[in-house]
């Protein structure tokens, strides 16, 4: 029989080494996939490591998956927070992501030091918007945010779908269903020669430290923590609860608004109804990964899309499906959520021979 | 007018809302029953996903269909097990405890349907079910086309819209399953275990769900695609609530979404010149919102649901 | 050995027992023996280990040390397997939780006959559970419709049905845990009857209490704990009131008493108020509450007394009637409204409503106030300051934590409680409203939180005391109103009223005669 001891005092090195120590079973349980693929096991590491740390490129591809992926966790991190289970991120991403292209590919014309800010600023309010209504439907009419933020999903992809098929397709696309460019001037700058990694990188980065002072530092994020933890206290203690939730869901959406800003903006120039391949249910990994920290997330996120770019590269090379990557991830989600009664509680095998000298 | 009137008359059209309905029933019976117990289980739309798999792929591997059938539940039994480990004993977050079964399955569905067939360019076909042919009954008019020419895996669901309200209402294991749900205390203090009534519980809501996952592959179609669920799993998450949990509103709910599915297919082949086509595609998870929405207010949720239970605890 | 009525057999034995639950210790060598027919009660203070001991005896605990046997079918003692209810289910051992262990959405044959037959089979309870149950009800007297959902019976009703779900799985040893806890005194009354004439039919009994009255009353046999060990078991007859109180609390009890004060002005009025839904709404409920005043409502659990204090700290508004603050309309839309308006709360479940357990004590100090101008600045926090406002409120509260950083969730109830007075009790409210504010503390806890309310009325402040412990009521309140059913007596001085008559309108009676 196991009996779990609640911790009064859970030291630092425990919470942070809980989720590291999840990452690496997931990492570890791979290894069954792989064999079972018929594969070389060690190579196949070998391989992932190599295409995700093996060169500058390597790193930098890595760093620019992790890129809306911080932004997806962080947007996650905060709704979680306060128990306002967002799992749209998806459809909020492509909200955002539909914005930016609305704004940047000619609608206006601006020099970069306006365009640029009104792009992200148009993105992360689409976002906003879209979790909008999934927190007004919970708090005014009780509707499950979980089930309708879900569902969302489906209906902005079709509606992405339906725009670059009809009013926002390019003419110039030679019939493929996609936008038509941003303007040079609404692009995200990028960081490195010749590499994809872009300054989404430095805006994904800023919002990390921002949420993190927000939560910790301020009035409404002291509010957003009270009614997380406990809400018919925080009711009771005055806060305004509905409010803190609208907060929550209109700041939770339009950080997923941004990461298809940074996609769009940032990557590839163009808006394609398959952007994102998971990006929003992903950052909820990310975000369980970081214990909903929003610094933790940036660790979190790194991880997460070296497992993607490693297991692209090691795909490539011998021929293990690179499904192989959402498989870890999945794995490590299932893997934090076991760490944490390893924080929370003494876990104690109590054998049955010593119940019976008990009793 | 008279066109709406028109689809809505002909046997093609209920018999389209009952094969539409079909996954639906067995996803949302799944789910009442885990919720019952007082398990929320969003692993539903992996499952799907599995069984939909599992059960396309042991026919294609040369078992029998009703084999496939089995191979399925099995699969979704196995999936409802590690939610069960997770959200049962050992308490944790049903919500991102369902996310996480759900990415899981999903991603193991899709990685050994990639290992096994590495480069195939169109999915392979299997022999599916093929619709009954009962003597007298499938040769009525109207009647006969409509109801009963569907494929064995759809009686097999009304089949069970029976078995479970039965079980449910009318067996003692019924009246444990709706206790546990309601105020596990009352299970622990007539000596039965929560633990076992609830993982039991989820274990069978999630092989009944993955049999919708696999009337996709082995009924409607004949192959297994990437993304095929598409939300069906969602979809009978809010059409649970909207049928208070109960079987026969499962039923319900389930044609009526059909219906509606149905006759807005119809409908986009008269209109669809004009209307682009995804906006029917959005009316399934549409039309799931709002039926969530109407029924909020007033959803009589198990109240001892998402609240894990461990023993002497009240 | 104690000497049981005539000499019975002794049918339940524990021995020995221990309970650690992390450092504390629950319940250290206990040893209590139950004879066939005789009715124990098991005294002591919150905290006493009273619970605990019950539910190591029905499984619901292992314990760590000590062994529970009991009478077979031979009538010779055999130990019990531990942690295991339907072992002492099947050993015959019958209990009666606090809170109830019914599902609301069954009917109460449903929950009776649950776990009675294998799950597996067609058909709810074998053939004759229904001529059997008539039997039993006929035979204790217990009265209940069997076939209407649990969620629609009153409370009283419910307790029936956890005694008649003992009884028919054939309990020779019956435990009761606070029986009288959501009971009016007449239904008391009535519940005791039953279990003496169980007792006379040859089941044992065991009830917890911490009601001296009542143990005195009903019991041949009291066992008292304190802080987790048995210190007397003695046969009733050798007992009286002051002596029981001191075993229980290990020394001389001297009980808060106000000092005569004449009331100042009017401060609160409720005109006709009607709010909430279903059996605990509040109905054309009105009262004026005056500076320096301690008004009283007394009553039994779920009788409205929830919606008048959600009404009172803002978190429901009133259907019709009226609210004023010194003669001023009140229009709250939350409890920040309230809070502002100067009225504090201290809510009833201090464990739900009162901190939020993950969060530090210190934020809990602040947690009214975090929008004032002291503790923030354009909306970020000032923790110096927030610190400060800890130190000071731990040091005036002697709230026993190891620093304002700590978290509440660790604390005991009674500190917790003092962390829910302290921030709104120094805010300077002009009105209180306590519920329940002794619930589940001890005797040393409870006097602080008594002291705490005296002093709020010496200053001047109207305090609102719910409570359904008459001691209290009659120690505090200058004025006492009962409510029933949603309906609230006219506030009468307490010196003109007495227990009987104060437990009589909590059962419905001379409601209607009151004046306006």
């Amino acid at each position: 029989m196991i009996r779990f001891e609640p911790r009064e005092n859970v030291s630092p090195a425990r919470r942070i080494g809980a989720p590291v120590a999840a990452a690496l079973v997931a990492l570890l349980l791979a290894s069954l996939p792989i064999a079972a693929a018929g594969a070389p096991v060690l190579e196949a590491y070998l391989l992932m490591a190599r295409g995700a740390f093996g060169s500058v490129f390597a790193f930098s591809e890595l760093l620019a998956r992790a890129t809306p992926l911080i932004l997806t966790g962080l947007a996650a991190a905060v709704a979680f927070r306060a128990r306002l289970w967002n799992i749209g991120g998806e459809g909020q991403l492509y909200a955002g992501a539909l914005a930016a292209v609305a704004v940047g590919t000619g609608a206006i014309s601006a020099p970069p030091a306006l365009l640029i800010p009104l792009v992200v600023l148009a993105g992360a309010f689409a976002g906003g918007m879209m979790m909008l209504l999934p927190t007004l439907l919970k708090v005014r009419l009780g509707a499950d945010e979980v089930v309708t933020t879900l569902l969302l999903n489906f209906v902005v992809i079709l509606a992405v779908q339906m725009m670059l098929e009809g009013p926002m397709k390019d003419p110039m696309g030679m019939g493929w269903p996609q936008s038509e460019p941003m303007l040079d001037e609404a692009m995200l700058p990028k960081l490195l020669e010749r590499m994809r990694v872009h300054s989404g990188l430095i805006l994904a980065l800023v919002m990390a430290i921002a949420v993190h002072v927000f939560l910790k530092r301020t009035v409404w994020g002291f509010e957003i923590r009270a009614v997380g933890e406990n809400p018919e206290a925080a009711r009771h203690a005055g806060i305004p609860v509905t409010a803190t939730f609208v907060r929550v869901g209109l700041l939770s959406g339009a950080l997923a608004g941004l990461a298809g800003v940074s996609e769009v903006a940032g990557l590839k120039g163009y808006l394609t109804a398959d952007l994102s391949p998971g990006f929003g249910y992903t950052g909820i990994v990310v975000a369980m990964l970081a214990g909903l920290s929003p610094l933790g997330v940036v660790f979190a996120a790194l991880f997460i899309a070296g497992i993607f770019v490693g297991a692209d590269s090691m795909s490539r090379a011998i021929g293990v499906s690179n499904y192989l990557a959402d498989l870890v991830v999945a794995t490590s989600l299932i893997c934090v959520l076991v760490s944490g009664l390893f924080v929370r509680f003494r876990i104690r095998l109590v054998t049955p021979k010593a119940r019976k000298a008990d009793a | 007018m008279s066109d709406i009137l028109e689809i809505l008359l002909t046997a093609n059209f209920w018999a389209a809302a009952l094969r539409i309905a079909t996954p639906l029933i067995f996803g949302v019976l799944g789910a009442l029953l885990c919720e019952r117990a007082g398990v929320l289980n969003l692993g539903i739309e992996g499952i799907f996903t599995a069984g939909a798999m599992a059960g396309w792929m042991a026919v294609w591997l040369g078992a029998g269909l009703w084999g496939g059938v089995l191979v399925a539940a099995l699969a979704g039994a196995a999936f409802g097990l590690v939610h069960a480990i997770l959200t049962v004993p050992l308490g944790l977050s049903q919500h991102v405890s369902g996310i996480g079964v759900t990415l899981f399955a999903t991603s193991l569905s899709y990685y050994t349907y990639r290992t096994a067939l590495p480069d195939v360019s169109s999915p392979p076909r299997i022999e599916a079910f093929q619709p009954a042919d009962i003597p007298y009954l499938s040769d009525l008019p109207f009647l006969g086309p409509a109801l009963f020419q569907q494929t064995p895996l759809t009686f097999l669901a009304l089949a069970f819209v029976v078995v479970v309200a039965f079980v449910l209402y009318r067996t003692p294991l019924g009246l444990a399953i709706r206790a546990v749900g309601d105020n596990p205390s009352a299970i622990e203090a007539q000596g039965l275990s929560v633990t076992l009534l609830r993982m039991g519980t989820v274990v069978a809501g999630s092989a009944l769900m993955a049999l919708g996952g696999a009337f996709l592959t082995m009924s409607a179609f004949d192959a297994f695609f990437f993304n095929m669920v598409n939300g069906r799993g969602w979809i009978c998450i809010a059409l649970t609530v909207f049928a208070s949990w109960r079987p026969g509103k499962a039923l319900i709910g389930a044609l009526l979404f059909g219906a509606f599915d149905a006759f807005q297919v119809r409908l986009q082949t008269e209109v669809g010149g004009v209307v682009p086509g995804q906006v029917f595609l959005m009316m399934p998870y549409l039309l799931s919102i709002a039926a969530l929405v109407v029924v909020a207010r007033k959803a009589d949720y198990p109240r001892a649901m998402l609240k894990p239970y461990f023993r002497g605890q009240r | 050995m104690t000497t049981g009525p005539g000499e019975q057999p002794v049918v339940l034995a524990l021995s020995g027992i221990t309970k650690r639950f992390g450092a504390l210790m629950a319940n250290e060598g206990v040893d209590l023996e139950l004879r066939r027919g005789e009715i124990v009660a098991l005294l002591g203070e919150n905290g006493a280990g009273k619970t605990t001991l019950m539910n190591i005896l029905f499984g619901h605990y292992v314990a760590d040390e000590g062994t529970v046997s009991v009478a077979g079918a031979d009538g010779r003692l055999q130990p019990m397997e531990p942690g295991s209810p339907g072992a002492a289910l099947r050993s015959g051992i019958g209990m009666v939780h606090q809170h109830f262990t019914l599902a609301e959405n069954l009917t109460a044959f449903e929950n009776i006959v649950l776990g009675t037959v294998p799950l597996i089979r067609p058909g709810l309870a074998g053939r004759n559970a229904r001529a059997r149950l008539a039997e039993l009800m006929r035979r204790s007297g217990l009265e209940v419709d069997l076939d209407i959902r649990v969620s629609r019976l009153s409370v009283g009703e419910q307790q029936r049905v956890e005694i008649l779900k003992a009884l028919y799985r054939d309990a020779r040893v019956l435990v009761l845990d606070e029986p009288t806890a959501v009971l009016t005194p007449q239904e008391s009354d009535t519940l005791f009857a039953t279990l003496k004439s169980l007792a006379a039919q040859g089941i044992a009994i065991v009830f917890i209490s911490h009601k001296l009255a009542e143990v005195l009353a009903a019991s041949d046999r009291v066992a008292v704990l304190r802080l987790g060990r048995k210190v007397a078991d003695l046969p009733t007859a050798e007992c009286d009131r002051q002596k029981l109180a001191e075993l229980m609390v290990g020394h001389a009890v001297t009980p808060s008493r106000r000092e005569p004060k004449a009331p100042g002005a009017a401060l609160l009025t409720l005109d006709g108020v009607t709010a909430g839904e279903g059996r605990d709404s509040i109905r054309d409920v009105g009262f004026t509450l005056h500076e320096g005043e301690i008004l009283g409502i007394a009553g039994v659990s779920g009788n409205g007394q929830a919606t008048l204090a959600r009404l009172l700290s803002g978190l429901l508004p009133a259907e019709r009637g009226n609210l004023f603050l010194r003669d001023k309309p009140v229009h709250a839309h939350d409890a920040g409204d309230m809070i502002r308006s100067g009225i504090a709360r201290i809510p009833e479940d201090r464990h739900r409503d009162g901190v939020v357990g993950a969060m530090t004590v210190a934020e809990n100090l602040v947690i009214e106030e975090i929008r004032g101008r002291r503790y923030q600045r354009f909306g970020f926090l000032d923790f110096a300051a927030i610190a400060a406002r800890a130190r000071e409120a731990i040091a005036a509260y002697d709230i026993r934590c190891p620093g304002g950083g700590a978290v509440a969730r660790l604390l005991s109830g009674g500190n917790i409680q003092k962390i829910v007075l302290a921030r709104t009790l120094d805010a300077g409210p002009v009105v209180v409203l306590a519920a329940q504010p002794s619930r589940g503390l001890d005797i040393g806890a409870t006097g602080d939180v008594h002291r705490r309310l005296l002093a709020a009325r010496a200053r001047g402040a109207g305090v609102i005391l719910i409570s359904e412990d008459l001691d209290e009521l009659f120690a505090l309140s200058d004025r006492i109103a009962v409510i029933h059913r949603g309906h609230l007596s006219a506030p009468r001085p307490s010196e003109e009223l007495d227990r009987a008559s104060v437990g009589l309108m909590m059962a419905g009676h001379h409601t209607e005669s009151e004046a306006a």
